[in-house]
Protein backbone atom coordinates (compact mmCIF):
# COMPACT_ATOMS: atom_id res chain seq x y z
CA UNK A 1 0.00 0.00 0.00
CA UNK A 2 0.96 3.56 -0.59
CA UNK A 3 -0.13 6.30 1.88
CA UNK A 4 0.04 9.62 1.16
CA UNK A 5 -0.39 11.96 4.07
CA UNK A 6 -0.79 16.17 4.10
CA UNK A 7 1.82 16.25 0.88
CA UNK A 8 2.82 19.66 -0.34
CA UNK A 9 5.20 20.53 -2.48
CA UNK A 10 5.99 24.40 -3.63
CA UNK A 11 8.30 25.36 -6.52
CA UNK A 12 10.21 28.20 -6.38
CA UNK A 13 9.33 29.03 -2.95
CA UNK A 14 9.38 32.74 -1.73
CA UNK A 15 10.18 34.34 -5.31
CA UNK A 16 8.08 35.60 -7.60
CA UNK A 17 7.62 32.28 -9.65
CA UNK A 18 6.07 30.59 -6.73
CA UNK A 19 3.86 27.74 -7.97
CA UNK A 20 1.83 25.53 -5.26
CA UNK A 21 2.18 21.88 -7.30
CA UNK A 22 0.82 20.20 -4.46
CA UNK A 23 -1.30 21.47 -1.89
CA UNK A 24 -1.83 18.77 1.31
CA UNK A 25 -2.92 15.99 -0.33
CA UNK A 26 -3.90 12.92 1.61
CA UNK A 27 -4.39 9.18 -0.23
CA UNK A 28 -4.32 5.84 0.02
CA UNK A 29 -3.73 3.45 -2.78
CA UNK A 30 -4.44 -0.07 -1.56
CA UNK A 31 -2.59 -3.04 -3.25
CA UNK A 32 -3.61 -3.79 -6.56
CA UNK A 33 -5.30 -0.89 -6.77
CA UNK A 34 -5.16 0.40 -10.65
CA UNK A 35 -5.35 4.32 -9.79
CA UNK A 36 -6.28 6.64 -12.66
CA UNK A 37 -5.13 10.32 -12.16
CA UNK A 38 -6.76 12.88 -14.70
CA UNK A 39 -6.60 16.58 -14.55
CA UNK A 40 -6.03 20.06 -16.58
CA UNK A 41 -2.83 20.82 -17.33
CA UNK A 42 -0.98 22.26 -13.97
CA UNK A 43 -3.30 20.49 -11.78
CA UNK A 44 -0.52 18.42 -9.86
CA UNK A 45 -1.00 15.42 -11.37
CA UNK A 46 3.10 14.94 -12.73
CA UNK A 47 3.88 16.26 -9.38
CA UNK A 48 2.18 13.54 -7.19
CA UNK A 49 4.12 11.00 -9.27
CA UNK A 50 7.22 12.35 -8.77
CA UNK A 51 6.39 12.63 -5.44
CA UNK A 52 5.78 8.67 -5.44
CA UNK A 53 8.46 8.13 -7.52
CA UNK A 54 10.85 10.06 -5.15
CA UNK A 55 11.85 12.29 -8.41
CA UNK A 56 11.24 15.05 -6.26
CA UNK A 57 11.13 15.11 -2.37
CA UNK A 58 7.98 16.91 -0.08
CA UNK A 59 8.54 20.18 1.44
CA UNK A 60 5.82 18.94 4.19
CA UNK A 61 4.09 15.63 4.46
CA UNK A 62 4.80 11.92 4.78
CA UNK A 63 4.89 9.25 2.14
CA UNK A 64 5.04 5.34 2.82
CA UNK A 65 5.47 2.53 0.75
CA UNK A 66 4.35 -1.26 2.10
CA UNK A 67 4.52 0.66 5.76
CA UNK A 68 7.76 1.95 4.92
CA UNK A 69 8.45 5.31 5.12
CA UNK A 70 10.00 6.61 1.88
CA UNK A 71 9.63 10.24 2.42
CA UNK A 72 13.51 11.33 1.72
CA UNK A 73 14.59 8.39 0.14
CA UNK A 74 15.84 8.93 -3.39
CA UNK A 75 14.22 7.20 -6.70
CA UNK A 76 16.96 5.24 -7.25
CA UNK A 77 16.17 3.81 -3.42
CA UNK A 78 12.53 3.56 -4.27
CA UNK A 79 13.23 1.44 -7.15
CA UNK A 80 12.99 -1.68 -4.44
CA UNK A 81 9.73 -1.34 -5.40
CA UNK A 82 8.50 1.28 -8.29
CA UNK A 83 8.78 0.99 -11.82
CA UNK A 84 8.18 3.69 -14.08
CA UNK A 85 7.30 4.51 -17.46
CA UNK A 86 7.88 7.78 -18.63
CA UNK A 87 5.97 9.85 -20.60
CA UNK A 88 8.80 10.33 -23.37
CA UNK A 89 9.83 6.66 -24.93
CA UNK A 90 13.61 8.75 -24.95
CA UNK A 91 13.52 9.00 -20.99
CA UNK A 92 12.49 5.36 -20.63
CA UNK A 93 15.11 3.40 -22.58
CA UNK A 94 18.70 4.16 -23.08
CA UNK A 95 19.01 4.79 -27.17
CA UNK A 96 22.07 3.98 -27.51
CA UNK A 97 22.24 0.89 -25.68
CA UNK A 98 20.73 -2.43 -27.38
CA UNK A 99 17.30 -3.80 -26.64
CA UNK A 100 19.06 -6.71 -24.36
CA UNK A 101 21.19 -4.31 -22.60
CA UNK A 102 17.88 -2.43 -21.39
CA UNK A 103 16.41 -5.37 -20.55
CA UNK A 104 19.38 -6.52 -18.68
CA UNK A 105 19.53 -3.33 -16.93
CA UNK A 106 16.04 -3.87 -16.12
CA UNK A 107 16.35 -7.73 -14.69
CA UNK A 108 18.74 -5.99 -12.10
CA UNK A 109 16.65 -3.52 -11.19
CA UNK A 110 16.78 -4.27 -7.12
CA UNK A 111 20.12 -5.51 -7.31
CA UNK A 112 23.19 -4.71 -7.74
CA UNK A 113 24.57 -4.09 -11.07
CA UNK A 114 28.18 -6.21 -10.79
CA UNK A 115 31.40 -6.99 -12.33
CA UNK A 116 29.67 -10.22 -14.12
CA UNK A 117 28.77 -10.39 -17.54
CA UNK A 118 25.01 -11.05 -17.45
CA UNK A 119 24.25 -11.00 -21.10
CA UNK A 120 24.33 -14.72 -21.67
CA UNK A 121 22.51 -16.91 -24.18
CA UNK A 122 20.25 -17.88 -21.22
CA UNK A 123 19.48 -14.10 -20.69
CA UNK A 124 19.02 -14.05 -24.20
CA UNK A 125 16.61 -16.90 -24.45
CA UNK A 126 14.52 -15.19 -21.34
CA UNK A 127 14.16 -11.63 -23.17
CA UNK A 128 12.77 -13.00 -26.62
CA UNK A 129 10.60 -15.13 -25.17
CA UNK A 130 9.24 -11.98 -23.39
CA UNK A 131 9.36 -9.71 -26.39
CA UNK A 132 7.25 -12.29 -28.25
CA UNK A 133 4.28 -12.13 -26.20
CA UNK A 134 3.92 -8.56 -27.62
CA UNK A 135 3.37 -10.26 -30.96
CA UNK A 136 5.47 -7.33 -32.62
CA UNK A 137 8.17 -9.41 -33.77
CA UNK A 138 10.79 -7.53 -31.51
CA UNK A 139 12.11 -10.91 -30.51
CA UNK A 140 14.43 -10.99 -33.53
CA UNK A 141 15.70 -7.55 -33.08
CA UNK A 142 17.25 -7.58 -29.69
CA UNK A 143 20.77 -6.75 -30.63
CA UNK A 144 19.93 -3.65 -32.21
CA UNK A 145 19.95 -0.14 -30.66
CA UNK A 146 16.82 0.60 -28.32
CA UNK A 147 17.02 3.94 -30.26
CA UNK A 148 15.98 2.37 -33.91
CA UNK A 149 12.35 1.14 -32.37
CA UNK A 150 9.64 3.44 -32.75
CA UNK A 151 7.93 5.03 -29.65
CA UNK A 152 5.28 3.07 -29.11
CA UNK A 153 7.39 0.20 -29.60
CA UNK A 154 9.96 1.38 -26.92
CA UNK A 155 6.82 2.16 -24.45
CA UNK A 156 5.99 -1.66 -24.47
CA UNK A 157 8.97 -2.99 -24.15
CA UNK A 158 9.51 -0.87 -21.13
CA UNK A 159 6.44 -1.81 -20.14
CA UNK A 160 7.54 -5.40 -20.15
CA UNK A 161 11.35 -4.10 -18.41
CA UNK A 162 9.36 -2.83 -15.70
CA UNK A 163 8.17 -6.23 -14.56
CA UNK A 164 11.64 -8.24 -15.78
CA UNK A 165 12.35 -8.26 -12.12
CA UNK A 166 10.31 -7.77 -9.18
CA UNK A 167 7.90 -5.27 -8.62
CA UNK A 168 4.97 -4.01 -6.48
CA UNK A 169 3.91 -0.29 -7.80
CA UNK A 170 4.23 0.72 -11.70
CA UNK A 171 3.98 4.15 -12.44
CA UNK A 172 2.74 5.27 -15.82
CA UNK A 173 3.62 8.87 -16.83
CA UNK A 174 1.22 9.43 -19.76
CA UNK A 175 2.32 6.68 -21.58
CA UNK A 176 0.72 7.24 -24.70
CA UNK A 177 0.79 11.30 -24.84
CA UNK A 178 3.49 10.65 -27.50
CA UNK A 179 2.34 7.90 -29.38
CA UNK A 180 -0.45 7.43 -32.68
CA UNK A 181 -4.01 6.12 -31.68
CA UNK A 182 -3.02 2.54 -33.15
CA UNK A 183 0.13 2.07 -30.76
CA UNK A 184 -1.31 3.85 -28.01
CA UNK A 185 -4.02 1.14 -27.94
CA UNK A 186 -1.77 -1.54 -27.75
CA UNK A 187 0.55 -0.07 -25.05
CA UNK A 188 -1.98 0.47 -23.11
CA UNK A 189 -3.58 -2.77 -23.43
CA UNK A 190 -0.15 -4.47 -22.59
CA UNK A 191 0.56 -2.14 -19.20
CA UNK A 192 -3.49 -3.63 -17.80
CA UNK A 193 -2.70 -6.95 -18.96
CA UNK A 194 0.69 -6.51 -16.88
CA UNK A 195 -0.98 -5.13 -13.82
CA UNK A 196 -3.71 -7.73 -14.08
CA UNK A 197 -0.80 -11.08 -14.09
CA UNK A 198 1.67 -9.68 -11.76
CA UNK A 199 -1.04 -8.34 -9.14
CA UNK A 200 0.86 -4.52 -9.77
CA UNK A 201 -0.22 -1.06 -7.81
CA UNK A 202 -0.73 0.88 -10.78
CA UNK A 203 -0.82 4.74 -10.95
CA UNK A 204 -1.80 6.31 -14.08
CA UNK A 205 -2.11 9.40 -15.40
CA UNK A 206 -3.96 10.18 -18.51
CA UNK A 207 -5.25 13.03 -20.54
CA UNK A 208 -7.02 10.57 -22.65
CA UNK A 209 -10.18 10.56 -21.10
CA UNK A 210 -11.15 7.14 -23.02
CA UNK A 211 -8.05 5.92 -21.21
CA UNK A 212 -9.16 6.74 -17.64
CA UNK A 213 -12.91 5.65 -18.31
CA UNK A 214 -11.80 2.06 -19.96
CA UNK A 215 -8.98 1.05 -17.42
CA UNK A 216 -7.96 1.30 -14.03
CA UNK A 217 -9.91 0.33 -10.64
CA UNK A 218 -9.98 4.26 -9.29
CA UNK A 219 -10.06 7.49 -10.98
CA UNK A 220 -9.48 10.79 -9.08
CA UNK A 221 -9.55 14.32 -10.59
CA UNK A 222 -7.00 16.70 -9.62
CA UNK A 223 -7.12 20.66 -9.76
CA UNK A 224 -4.80 23.32 -8.00
CA UNK A 225 -3.20 20.56 -6.06
CA UNK A 226 -5.96 18.81 -4.62
CA UNK A 227 -7.86 16.04 -5.06
CA UNK A 228 -11.34 17.08 -6.48
CA UNK A 229 -12.89 13.68 -7.65
CA UNK A 230 -12.65 10.59 -6.24
CA UNK A 231 -14.49 7.04 -7.38
CA UNK A 232 -13.72 3.82 -6.99
CA UNK A 233 -15.36 0.40 -6.88
CA UNK A 234 -18.82 0.49 -7.89
CA UNK A 235 -18.74 4.29 -8.44
CA UNK A 236 -15.68 3.93 -10.49
CA UNK A 237 -17.75 0.86 -12.89
CA UNK A 238 -20.82 2.78 -12.99
CA UNK A 239 -19.36 6.26 -14.06
CA UNK A 240 -19.70 7.29 -17.92
CA UNK A 241 -17.37 8.31 -19.96
CA UNK A 242 -19.45 12.21 -20.10
CA UNK A 243 -19.69 11.93 -16.81
CA UNK A 244 -15.74 12.25 -17.06
CA UNK A 245 -16.22 15.11 -19.68
CA UNK A 246 -18.40 17.41 -17.37
CA UNK A 247 -15.88 17.19 -14.53
CA UNK A 248 -13.48 19.28 -17.14
CA UNK A 249 -16.61 21.51 -18.20
CA UNK B 1 60.70 5.65 -41.81
CA UNK B 2 61.68 6.52 -37.66
CA UNK B 3 59.65 9.51 -37.84
CA UNK B 4 56.45 7.72 -38.31
CA UNK B 5 57.30 4.77 -36.28
CA UNK B 6 57.66 7.56 -33.52
CA UNK B 7 54.32 8.90 -34.35
CA UNK B 8 53.15 5.65 -34.01
CA UNK B 9 54.78 5.36 -30.78
CA UNK B 10 53.04 8.25 -29.65
CA UNK B 11 50.03 7.45 -30.72
CA UNK B 12 49.83 4.42 -28.91
CA UNK B 13 51.31 6.79 -25.61
CA UNK B 14 47.91 8.74 -26.03
CA UNK B 15 45.45 5.53 -26.82
CA UNK B 16 45.13 5.48 -22.84
CA UNK B 17 44.23 9.15 -23.15
CA UNK B 18 42.00 8.51 -25.62
CA UNK B 19 40.08 5.83 -24.00
CA UNK B 20 39.97 8.05 -20.52
CA UNK B 21 38.06 10.59 -23.04
CA UNK B 22 35.87 8.21 -24.47
CA UNK B 23 34.55 7.47 -21.72
CA UNK B 24 34.47 10.89 -20.20
CA UNK B 25 32.66 12.37 -23.00
CA UNK B 26 31.05 9.65 -24.88
CA UNK B 27 30.22 7.13 -22.27
CA UNK B 28 29.28 9.45 -19.46
CA UNK B 29 28.68 12.68 -21.54
CA UNK B 30 30.62 14.90 -19.74
CA UNK B 31 32.98 17.41 -20.98
CA UNK B 32 35.98 16.61 -18.51
CA UNK B 33 38.87 19.31 -18.86
CA UNK B 34 40.89 17.33 -15.66
CA UNK B 35 42.49 15.88 -18.25
CA UNK B 36 45.52 18.57 -18.28
CA UNK B 37 45.72 18.06 -14.71
CA UNK B 38 45.65 14.33 -14.33
CA UNK B 39 48.11 13.28 -17.55
CA UNK B 40 50.56 15.75 -16.03
CA UNK B 41 50.22 13.92 -12.18
CA UNK B 42 50.68 10.72 -14.26
CA UNK B 43 54.00 11.77 -15.39
CA UNK B 44 55.24 13.45 -12.97
CA UNK B 45 54.54 10.58 -10.27
CA UNK B 46 56.49 8.60 -12.80
CA UNK B 47 59.09 10.83 -12.59
CA UNK B 48 59.59 11.12 -9.11
CA UNK B 49 59.00 7.98 -7.84
CA UNK B 50 61.72 6.40 -10.70
CA UNK B 51 64.53 9.18 -9.18
CA UNK B 52 63.65 7.77 -5.97
CA UNK B 53 64.12 4.01 -7.46
CA UNK B 54 60.97 2.56 -7.29
CA UNK B 55 59.71 -0.60 -8.91
CA UNK B 56 57.37 -0.28 -11.17
CA UNK B 57 54.80 -2.63 -9.47
CA UNK B 58 54.67 0.34 -6.72
CA UNK B 59 54.65 2.98 -9.55
CA UNK B 60 52.22 2.02 -11.95
CA UNK B 61 49.15 1.55 -9.37
CA UNK B 62 50.34 5.19 -7.70
CA UNK B 63 49.65 6.71 -11.01
CA UNK B 64 46.53 4.95 -11.42
CA UNK B 65 45.43 6.01 -8.10
CA UNK B 66 46.71 9.88 -8.17
CA UNK B 67 45.12 10.45 -11.57
CA UNK B 68 41.90 8.11 -9.96
CA UNK B 69 42.13 10.54 -7.25
CA UNK B 70 41.82 13.67 -9.63
CA UNK B 71 38.63 12.41 -11.63
CA UNK B 72 36.78 11.57 -8.32
CA UNK B 73 37.70 15.00 -7.01
CA UNK B 74 36.20 16.75 -10.11
CA UNK B 75 32.91 14.44 -9.68
CA UNK B 76 32.61 15.44 -6.41
CA UNK B 77 32.63 18.80 -7.42
CA UNK B 78 30.40 18.64 -10.12
CA UNK B 79 27.83 15.90 -8.45
CA UNK B 80 27.57 16.89 -4.89
CA UNK B 81 28.09 20.63 -5.26
CA UNK B 82 26.12 20.97 -8.42
CA UNK B 83 28.91 22.81 -9.70
CA UNK B 84 28.71 22.28 -13.55
CA UNK B 85 31.48 19.61 -14.77
CA UNK B 86 33.42 21.92 -17.17
CA UNK B 87 34.21 24.17 -14.54
CA UNK B 88 34.69 21.28 -11.59
CA UNK B 89 37.06 20.20 -14.59
CA UNK B 90 38.68 23.03 -14.89
CA UNK B 91 38.88 23.63 -10.91
CA UNK B 92 40.82 20.72 -10.46
CA UNK B 93 42.90 21.06 -13.40
CA UNK B 94 44.19 24.32 -11.98
CA UNK B 95 44.62 23.27 -8.57
CA UNK B 96 46.45 20.01 -9.97
CA UNK B 97 49.34 22.52 -11.41
CA UNK B 98 50.29 23.70 -8.09
CA UNK B 99 50.13 19.66 -6.89
CA UNK B 100 52.52 18.56 -9.84
CA UNK B 101 55.00 20.88 -9.08
CA UNK B 102 54.94 20.40 -5.98
CA UNK B 103 55.12 16.58 -5.94
CA UNK B 104 57.81 17.40 -8.91
CA UNK B 105 60.03 20.26 -6.62
CA UNK B 106 61.15 22.07 -10.05
CA UNK B 107 59.71 22.32 -13.94
CA UNK B 108 61.58 19.32 -15.50
CA UNK B 109 62.52 16.05 -13.93
CA UNK B 110 64.91 14.40 -17.00
CA UNK B 111 65.06 10.31 -16.74
CA UNK B 112 68.01 9.44 -18.25
CA UNK B 113 69.80 6.39 -17.66
CA UNK B 114 66.91 5.94 -15.30
CA UNK B 115 65.19 2.24 -15.45
CA UNK B 116 62.05 2.74 -16.78
CA UNK B 117 59.35 0.69 -18.33
CA UNK B 118 61.06 0.43 -21.08
CA UNK B 119 64.65 -0.62 -20.09
CA UNK B 120 63.09 -2.76 -18.19
CA UNK B 121 61.40 -4.99 -20.48
CA UNK B 122 63.28 -6.61 -23.37
CA UNK B 123 61.30 -7.93 -26.03
CA UNK B 124 63.18 -6.86 -29.23
CA UNK B 125 66.48 -5.79 -30.43
CA UNK B 126 65.93 -2.42 -31.77
CA UNK B 127 65.37 -0.34 -29.37
CA UNK B 128 62.34 1.43 -31.40
CA UNK B 129 60.60 -1.94 -31.66
CA UNK B 130 60.92 -2.96 -28.30
CA UNK B 131 59.03 0.41 -27.21
CA UNK B 132 56.69 -0.61 -29.99
CA UNK B 133 55.77 -4.15 -28.93
CA UNK B 134 55.70 -3.21 -25.00
CA UNK B 135 53.42 -0.44 -25.86
CA UNK B 136 51.22 -2.45 -28.27
CA UNK B 137 51.08 -5.14 -25.03
CA UNK B 138 50.24 -2.66 -22.65
CA UNK B 139 47.76 -1.13 -24.53
CA UNK B 140 46.07 -4.29 -25.80
CA UNK B 141 45.75 -5.00 -21.83
CA UNK B 142 44.24 -1.79 -21.07
CA UNK B 143 41.32 -2.13 -23.75
CA UNK B 144 40.58 -5.83 -22.70
CA UNK B 145 40.27 -4.49 -19.63
CA UNK B 146 38.34 -1.68 -20.28
CA UNK B 147 36.39 -3.55 -23.12
CA UNK B 148 35.28 -6.77 -20.52
CA UNK B 149 34.33 -4.05 -17.98
CA UNK B 150 32.38 -2.04 -20.72
CA UNK B 151 30.55 -5.39 -21.04
CA UNK B 152 29.45 -6.38 -17.63
CA UNK B 153 26.49 -5.85 -15.94
CA UNK B 154 28.70 -2.16 -14.20
CA UNK B 155 29.49 -1.53 -17.06
CA UNK B 156 25.99 -1.52 -18.84
CA UNK B 157 25.08 0.44 -15.81
CA UNK B 158 28.18 2.92 -16.86
CA UNK B 159 26.85 3.63 -20.31
CA UNK B 160 23.01 3.65 -19.67
CA UNK B 161 24.06 6.79 -17.43
CA UNK B 162 25.08 8.87 -19.80
CA UNK B 163 22.81 7.67 -22.32
CA UNK B 164 19.46 8.24 -20.12
CA UNK B 165 20.10 9.26 -16.39
CA UNK B 166 16.30 9.60 -15.94
CA UNK B 167 15.59 5.84 -17.40
CA UNK B 168 19.31 4.63 -15.01
CA UNK B 169 17.92 5.91 -11.62
CA UNK B 170 14.44 4.48 -12.36
CA UNK B 171 16.51 1.07 -12.66
CA UNK B 172 17.96 1.47 -9.42
CA UNK B 173 21.34 3.10 -9.84
CA UNK B 174 23.08 5.94 -8.01
CA UNK B 175 24.18 8.32 -11.11
CA UNK B 176 26.38 10.28 -8.73
CA UNK B 177 28.68 7.60 -7.52
CA UNK B 178 28.41 6.12 -11.02
CA UNK B 179 29.57 9.85 -12.61
CA UNK B 180 32.31 9.91 -9.59
CA UNK B 181 33.80 6.25 -10.61
CA UNK B 182 33.23 7.07 -14.48
CA UNK B 183 35.52 10.38 -14.32
CA UNK B 184 37.60 8.42 -11.74
CA UNK B 185 38.27 5.89 -14.26
CA UNK B 186 38.84 8.14 -17.08
CA UNK B 187 41.75 9.71 -15.35
CA UNK B 188 42.86 7.15 -14.12
CA UNK B 189 43.65 6.47 -18.03
CA UNK B 190 44.73 9.71 -18.41
CA UNK B 191 47.22 9.41 -15.75
CA UNK B 192 48.40 5.93 -17.51
CA UNK B 193 49.25 8.53 -20.39
CA UNK B 194 51.57 10.70 -18.55
CA UNK B 195 53.29 7.29 -17.21
CA UNK B 196 53.94 6.45 -20.73
CA UNK B 197 55.07 9.22 -22.46
CA UNK B 198 57.02 10.23 -19.33
CA UNK B 199 59.39 7.05 -19.72
CA UNK B 200 58.93 7.30 -23.78
CA UNK B 201 60.24 10.89 -24.09
CA UNK B 202 62.21 10.58 -20.79
CA UNK B 203 61.55 13.32 -18.86
CA UNK B 204 58.51 15.20 -17.20
CA UNK B 205 57.41 18.63 -17.48
CA UNK B 206 55.13 20.93 -15.44
CA UNK B 207 53.91 21.78 -18.79
CA UNK B 208 53.45 18.65 -20.58
CA UNK B 209 49.75 18.73 -20.62
CA UNK B 210 49.00 21.47 -21.76
CA UNK B 211 46.28 21.08 -24.63
CA UNK B 212 46.56 17.52 -24.34
CA UNK B 213 42.61 17.29 -23.75
CA UNK B 214 42.58 18.31 -27.61
CA UNK B 215 44.98 15.37 -28.10
CA UNK B 216 42.56 12.72 -27.05
CA UNK B 217 39.54 15.07 -28.33
CA UNK B 218 40.67 14.55 -31.43
CA UNK B 219 41.33 11.07 -31.09
CA UNK B 220 38.17 10.25 -29.75
CA UNK B 221 36.31 12.47 -32.79
CA UNK B 222 38.42 10.54 -35.36
CA UNK B 223 37.19 7.44 -33.58
CA UNK B 224 33.24 8.45 -33.47
CA UNK B 225 33.57 9.50 -37.16
CA UNK B 226 34.35 6.10 -38.04
CA UNK B 227 31.95 4.46 -35.92
CA UNK B 228 29.32 6.61 -37.24
CA UNK B 229 29.91 5.65 -40.84
CA UNK B 230 30.64 1.97 -40.72
CA UNK B 231 27.49 2.79 -38.38
CA UNK B 232 29.19 0.25 -35.23
CA UNK B 233 27.29 -0.77 -32.28
CA UNK B 234 29.92 -3.43 -30.63
CA UNK B 235 31.78 -2.03 -27.67
CA UNK B 236 35.12 -3.89 -28.93
CA UNK B 237 35.25 -2.24 -32.20
CA UNK B 238 34.62 0.99 -31.16
CA UNK B 239 37.70 0.69 -28.51
CA UNK B 240 39.64 -0.49 -30.74
CA UNK B 241 38.53 2.59 -33.33
CA UNK B 242 39.36 5.01 -30.23
CA UNK B 243 42.93 3.58 -30.63
CA UNK B 244 42.68 4.09 -34.10
CA UNK B 245 41.93 7.15 -33.69
CA UNK B 246 45.01 8.21 -31.62
CA UNK B 247 47.24 6.65 -34.22
CA UNK B 248 45.83 8.43 -36.87
CA UNK B 249 45.77 11.86 -34.98
CA UNK B 250 49.45 11.33 -34.41
CA UNK B 251 50.17 10.48 -37.43
CA UNK B 252 48.71 13.52 -38.98
CA UNK B 253 50.24 15.61 -37.02
CA UNK B 254 53.97 13.84 -38.43
CA UNK B 255 52.91 14.18 -41.61
CA UNK B 256 51.99 17.92 -41.00
CA UNK B 257 55.84 18.40 -39.32
CA UNK B 258 57.64 16.39 -42.46
CA UNK B 259 55.56 18.34 -44.81
CA UNK B 260 57.33 21.49 -43.62
CA UNK B 261 54.65 23.74 -40.94
CA UNK B 262 56.96 25.01 -38.58
CA UNK B 263 56.82 23.05 -34.88
CA UNK B 264 55.91 26.72 -33.51
CA UNK B 265 52.28 26.50 -35.02
CA UNK B 266 51.69 22.52 -34.27
CA UNK B 267 49.34 23.71 -31.60
CA UNK B 268 47.28 25.80 -34.26
CA UNK B 269 47.63 23.10 -36.63
CA UNK B 270 46.41 20.78 -33.92
CA UNK B 271 42.71 22.69 -32.79
CA UNK B 272 42.60 23.51 -36.74
CA UNK B 273 42.60 19.49 -37.38
CA UNK B 274 40.38 18.73 -34.51
CA UNK B 275 38.23 21.60 -36.13
CA UNK B 276 38.14 20.33 -39.94
CA UNK B 277 36.88 16.85 -38.56
CA UNK B 278 34.10 18.10 -35.95
CA UNK B 279 32.89 19.92 -39.18
CA UNK B 280 33.72 17.80 -41.82
CA UNK B 281 29.89 15.94 -41.44
CA UNK B 282 28.54 19.47 -41.55
CA UNK B 283 30.43 20.43 -44.29
CA UNK B 284 29.17 17.98 -46.69
CA UNK B 285 25.85 18.15 -45.50
CA UNK B 286 25.89 22.08 -46.36
CA UNK B 287 27.33 20.78 -49.44
CA UNK B 288 24.77 17.94 -50.33
CA UNK B 289 21.65 20.63 -49.02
Amino acid sequence: MITISNVHKIFNKGKANQITAVNGISLDIADEEFLVIVGSNGSGKTTLLNLIAGTILPGEGTISINGREVTTLPDYKRSEWIARVFQNPLSGTAPDLSILDNFRLAALRTRPKGLAIGVNDAFKKQVREKIATLGMGLEDKIEQPMGTLSGGQRQALTLLMSVMDSCKVLLLDEPTAALDPRSADVVMRTADSLIRDFKLTAVLITHNLKDAFTYGTRIIQMSEGLIINDLNGEKKALLKQNDLFDWFA
Amino acid sequence: MDFYLTALLQGLCFSAIALGIYISMKIFNIPDITTDGSYTLGGVVTAVLITNHQPTYIILPAVILAGAAAGALTGIIHTKLKINALLAGILVMTALYSVNLSILGRSNVPLINLTSLFTLISIAGDPNQNTFWILAVFIAVITLMIGYLLKTDFGIAMRATGNSESMIRALGVNTDRMKITGLALANALTALSGYLVAQFQGFADISMGIGVVIVGLGSVIIAETLINWFKITSVWLSLVLVLTGAVIFQLVLALTLSAGVDPKLLKMVTAGFVLLIVSLPRLSLLKSS
